[in-house]
């Protein structure tokens, strides 16, 4: 009687739990919120759908979470990774600290393409039109004058370990501006829109009224389960955006949802298995909690993260408990007493980079790399897309670390040709502990033809960001984790051991002055010319068909008449 | 210019033969029969006939029981040529057709005809036949209708779907309220169980590719109208060109490839909007609950049940049924590609085309208007093409541009004489050829008139020059008339 009970419960508790489980595909969603060291708060947003299905056999054309439109190119151009970010402003990792996801300032787009592809820059080619579509970006821009395969630094972020590097293709369009028309197709892209869930925050007029804005979709195969027999398909849409909330607040450094987003959390999206809110409450500096956050956070969560112990307050949207008392979630931030905010925790890797130099001839580009590690040194690698109207000088490039030169352990260096491709440089550099390293190549600038001018010459050209990968030992021993169960925010990158995580960081992108002409001077000449031809042509016309015959002496022209007068008061006779 | 030839045998079961057959069997005649177009185009339809008596064993099979069974028996004799047709004329008195049935047509390319009381009755019985069995005078204007001034065609006439080398079929569930409804279907096997055998027989046709997605949050853009009698919501007719816009925001365009999209949505109202209904123009509630949108797709509205008891459990689990959408959307497949089964005459009995949703003579009536649709499209194209030439003097045309039109014009050419020649599947290939070379020339990036500067703008740089130039010219021109003016005062003084 006992065990029929018990069978009999546990048939009724899986029959409650089969119609979510039994389901291929399921989407989490989850917001991070952090306020930064100088005032101002992050907020990242986290949408994760993930399908049991492969779609590389071109079998599969039934869609429910996962987008049609990208499921649909991915099978059809042979994809095995994208990863797109659009980015309006730029990170800065000094003062903010490590940022969960980094992109570099404009468009980014990076795609590993499946060994069954036979051209691959036609499928590029193809995948940047059709993704210019779908965002409503001018990806369109990218050809082969800004893409680049680099070798080492960007490998596959999921299954497979990606060594061809032929099927990789990377480019960065740094005059792209983002705004609402990119949004508004990624929200679309999201299964329950902006319509419930975490996404109802993401009001456009908010978003863009911020320090930083990005927004990403990264696109990947992960393995099904731990015995990783079959694939599975990873979409994660990502969006980070800054408030400056110590300016908009006067002065103060506290925040809620509502001031941010002017929206608050009513309920979760029906279709996610998981929907939370993690609120970075990690005392700063060890001293004593300075931060209270209300609601009072029905859990908290500890983990390690990028290299530092980390607290967070979780609020789970799916859990009952938390509409009870009120109908809607407003996380609120409050500072128990004013922050000390002299002294700021730098990060263990950051870089700075700087274009020198005087005159329209020559010039120069500076990196600056930190390691603020105090006692372990670790190899970075640099990536630097340069285009080819900037003329690099190769032997110029010197890399000093301490006042001694620093031999890279690994150069590729591609050169530039003219109108096809640019300069690809990457290097494996080692970074001492505690030290700058300090990198200087110079340049010629080109002269274009005057069509390849963009509209506004004078306001320079773009240079994209260099890339900075590296493997950064953590000062405090990090756990495996299960990444299927941990917050998303931390499980993008794999961390490859439990004694260092993985950092991308992009450098500041540059703006050149190349030199320009006067583009209004040909109407100048032709205007010119023209008036000096006209008045020629004018004269020798009257020359030509003018009669000239003697002018009997009439009553004579107004001098004569004049003269006359005085003559006629001086009593002398008229001419 | 068109002559369409249509291969059609008339066989004579013992004891059919009219008296008055103006030679003996067997013997071929030829039936010439104009349509007119328009002013410039007019296409000449010819039968070329065949009649013979029956071989023994199409005498036996047709000695069957029922008509479907001698069709099915009479399909391994015939040739299967495409475009080609047999008429079997059987008897006054056989008992293979039901009572007041003098025609039918059967699954493939036959058909079964009573002989009639004389040769005249025949003659008007296989016009009939053979103009449903391969085009009628609209089939083929509608696929001309590029060239036809609007007015002249019905509705049934814009309906059809453009011809296409290749169409995309996407099934769309909406769920506008998730929270209430978990909707699951089971699209894929309903695809491989109903929509694939059309498909396959269709595949002769176009290229099609079917994909299926779920939508939530997607509304229709209009609020129904609440109706307190029947305490459920309608959508009248008036208001259904409105409830699409929105939702095909949603539904996301084909970027992976460029042909035509065909979109059947199935829509789950709202609980708070169920029951919902669709109005027709007299306010009746149609019984399918559908529309359908020319050369767009359909739309098909599934209530569900609501519970009665009010503690039910929210979001409800829904499967829906999906013979009952599938019959709909197959209904307005075939509609939207013109294979609607109307304004017949009511002798006529038609065999359903069972499984394969299709029969093959319906197939050849797709082929006849889509090659004629083809043809059509790359005269058209390649004379806006030739328009834009003859409107920019200095552009460019490269080698393979020209190529491309050399081979569409050869290929169209070719069609037609296919045509005219009665091939019809390898008429559609050529055209098909046709239209691919002529689209690829036409569409070519270095046609792009942008690309050449204006003539009137090359003026406008030139003004400077022009206008200072102008003025001396313009005052000796005055002055020239003044004079002569003078002159022709004082003609006297200069004698």
């Amino acid at each position: 009687g006992g065990m029929a009970a018990v069978a009999l419960v546990l048939l009724l508790l899986l029959a409650a739990a089969g119609p979510v489980w039994a389901r291929p595909d399921v989407l989490r969603e989850e917001l991070l919120l952090s306020p930064l060291p100088a005032g101002d708060v992050a907020a990242t947003f986290q949408f994760r759908t993930r399908w049991d299905a492969d779609l590389q056999r071109g079998a599969v054309s039934h869609y429910r979470l996962f987008p049609k439109a990208l499921g649909r190119l991915v099978a059809a151009l042979g994809i095995r990774e994208l990863h797109l970010a659009l980015t309006q402003g730029f990170w800065r990792t000094r003062t903010w600290g490590q940022p969960p996801l980094q992109a570099p300032a404009g468009a980014e787009l990076w795609v590993w393409f499946q060994p069954t592809v036979t051209d691959v820059d036609k499928a590029w080619k193809e995948l940047s039109n059709i993704l210019s579509g779908i965002f409503c970006a001018s990806l369109n821009f990218i050809d082969s004058t800004n893409t680049v395969t680099p070798t080492a630094s960007f490998k596959p972020l999921g299954l497979g370990n990606g060594t061809d590097h032929h099927l990789l293709r990377y480019a960065v369009l740094p005059r792209e501006v983002v705004c609402t028309e990119n949004l508004t197709p990624w929200k679309k892209l999201l299964p329950c829109g902006s319509k419930a869930g975490l996404a109802v925050l993401l009001k456009a007029e908010r978003l863009f009224h911020s320090s930083y804005h990005s927004q990403a979709v990264h696109i990947r195969p992960i393995c099904r389960d731990a015995s990783c027999l079959a694939v599975s398909w990873e979409l994660r849409q990502t969006l980070t955006v800054v408030f400056d909330s110590f300016a908009s607040g006067q002065g103060k450094k506290d925040w809620s949802l509502f001031r941010m987003f002017s929206r608050t959390l009513t309920d979760a999206c029906p279709l996610a298995s998981q929907s939370k809110v993690y609120v970075d409450i990690s005392p700063k500096n060890k001293e004593k909690e300075l931060l209270e956050v209300t609601p009072p956070p029905a859990s908290l969560y500890e983990a390690v993260v990028q290299g530092e112990k980390r607290t967070y307050a979780v609020y789970d949207l799916l859990s009952p408990l938390l509409f009870n008392t009120s109908r809607s979630l407003n996380v609120q931030l409050k500072w128990t007493r004013p922050q000390d905010s002299s002294e700021l925790p730098t990060p263990v890797l950051h870089a700075h980079r700087y274009v020198s130099g005087y005159g329209l001839q020559t010039g120069e580009i500076s990196t600056l790399i930190y390691n603020t590690h105090p006692y372990r040194a670790f190899p970075v690698i640099l990536l630097e897309t340069v285009p080819w109207y900037l003329r690099l000088y190769v032997h110029t490039l010197t890399i000093i670390t301490k006042g001694k030169e620093n031999k890279p352990s690994y150069i590729h260096y591609q050169p530039a040709q003219d109108r096809r491709r640019p300069h690809l440089l990457e290097m494996l550099i080692q970074l001492p502990a505690n030290s700058v390293t300090k990198i200087t190549i110079q340049f010629e600038r080109a002269l274009l033809k005057w069509t390849e001018y963009p509209p506004d010459p004078n306001h320079g050209f773009y240079v994209g960001s260099s890339v900075l990968s590296a493997l950064v030992p953590s000062i405090i021993a990090m756990k495996e984790v299960d990444m299927e169960q941990s917050p998303l925010f931390t499980s993008l990158f794999p961390s490859s051991d439990g004694s260092s995580y993985f950092v991308r960081l992009y450098t500041e992108p540059l703006l050149v002055n190349l030199p320009t002409p006067d583009f209004s001077m040909p109407y100048n000449v032709i205007c010119l010319t023209c008036t000096v031809v006209a008045v020629c042509y004018g004269s020798f016309y009257n020359l030509l068909t003018r009669t000239f015959h003697v002018e009997e002496p009439s009553r004579g022209g107004l001098a004569k008449r004049l003269a006359n007068i005085i003559r006629k008061l001086r009593g002398v006779p008229p001419l | 210019q068109f002559q369409l030839t249509v291969p059609v045998a008339v066989v004579f079961a013992p004891g059919s033969v009219p008296g008055d057959l103006p030679r003996p069997l067997p013997f071929r005649d030829v039936q010439e029969m104009e349509i007119p177009v328009n002013l410039r185009t007019s296409v000449t339809s010819r039968y070329e006939t065949v009649y013979r008596s029956t071989t023994a064993q199409e005498n036996i099979a047709l000695h069957a029981a029922t008509a479907q069974e001698a069709d099915a028996a009479l399909h391994p004799l015939q040739d299967a040529l495409l475009g080609s047709l047999t008429v079997y004329v059987v008897s006054e008195t056989s008992s293979l057709l039901p009572q007041g049935i003098n025609v039918y047509v059967g699954k493939h390319r036959s058909a079964l005809v009573r002989a009639g009381s004389g040769l005249a009755t025949l003659h008007s019985r296989l016009q009939q036949l053979t103009q449903v069995m391969s085009f009628t005078s609209s089939s083929i204007a509608a696929a001309l209708s590029d060239g036809v001034p609007d007015g002249q065609l019905g509705p049934d006439a814009r309906r059809h779907l453009k011809s296409s080398l290749g169409y995309e079929i996407t099934f769309s569930l909406l769920n506008p309220d998730p929270k209430s409804h978990t909707v699951d279907w089971d699209i894929e096997d309903a695809v491989n169980r109903y929509v694939q055998p059309v498909l396959d027989k269709l595949s002769l046709v176009a290229n099609f590719s079917v994909d299926s997605q779920i939508l939530y949050y997607a509304v229709l853009g209009v609020t129904p109208r609440f109706d307190k009698e029947s305490s459920s919501f309608l959508l009248s007719t008036h208001s259904l060109p409105h409830v699409i816009n929105p939702v095909e925001a949603r539904l996301g365009s084909s970027a992976t490839s460029l042909y035509p999209v065909l979109n059947f949505l199935l829509y789950v109202p709202e609980r708070s909007h169920s029951p919902l209904y669709i109005q027709d123009k007299d306010g009746a509630p149609v019984s399918t609950n559908a529309f359908h949108s020319p050369r767009w797709g359909g739309i098909m509205v599934y209530n569900v049940e609501t519970p009665t008891s009010p503690q039910a459990l929210f979001p409800l689990h829904v499967e829906v049924d999906m013979v009952r959408v599938m019959e709909v959307f197959l209904a307005q497949l075939r509609l939207l590609f013109g294979l609607s089964r109307e304004e017949l005459p009511t002798e006529f009995l038609m065999e359903s085309p069972g499984n394969e949703g299709l029969a093959d003579w319906e197939l050849d009536r797709l082929l006849w208007a889509h090659t004629i649709e083809n043809i059509a499209t790359v005269s058209t194209t390649l004379t806006s093409l030739a328009q834009l030439l003859d409107k920019i003097g200095n552009i460019v045309i490269k080698d393979d541009v020209a190529s491309e039109v050399y081979r569409a014009v050869s290929s169209a050419q070719s069609a037609m004489a296919k045509l005219a020649a009665g091939h019809l599947h390898s008429a559609f290939q050529a055209s098909k050829e046709a239209v691919t070379s002529s689209e690829r020339a036409f569409f070519d990036p270095s046609l792009l008139h942008l690309l050449y500067f204006p003539d009137d703008q090359k003026f406008a740089i030139y003004i400077p020059l022009f206008l200072p130039v102008a003025v001396p010219i313009l005052l000796s021109l005055a002055k020239i008339v003044r004079e002569t003016k003078q002159r022709k005062k004082e003609p006297t003084k200069m004698d």
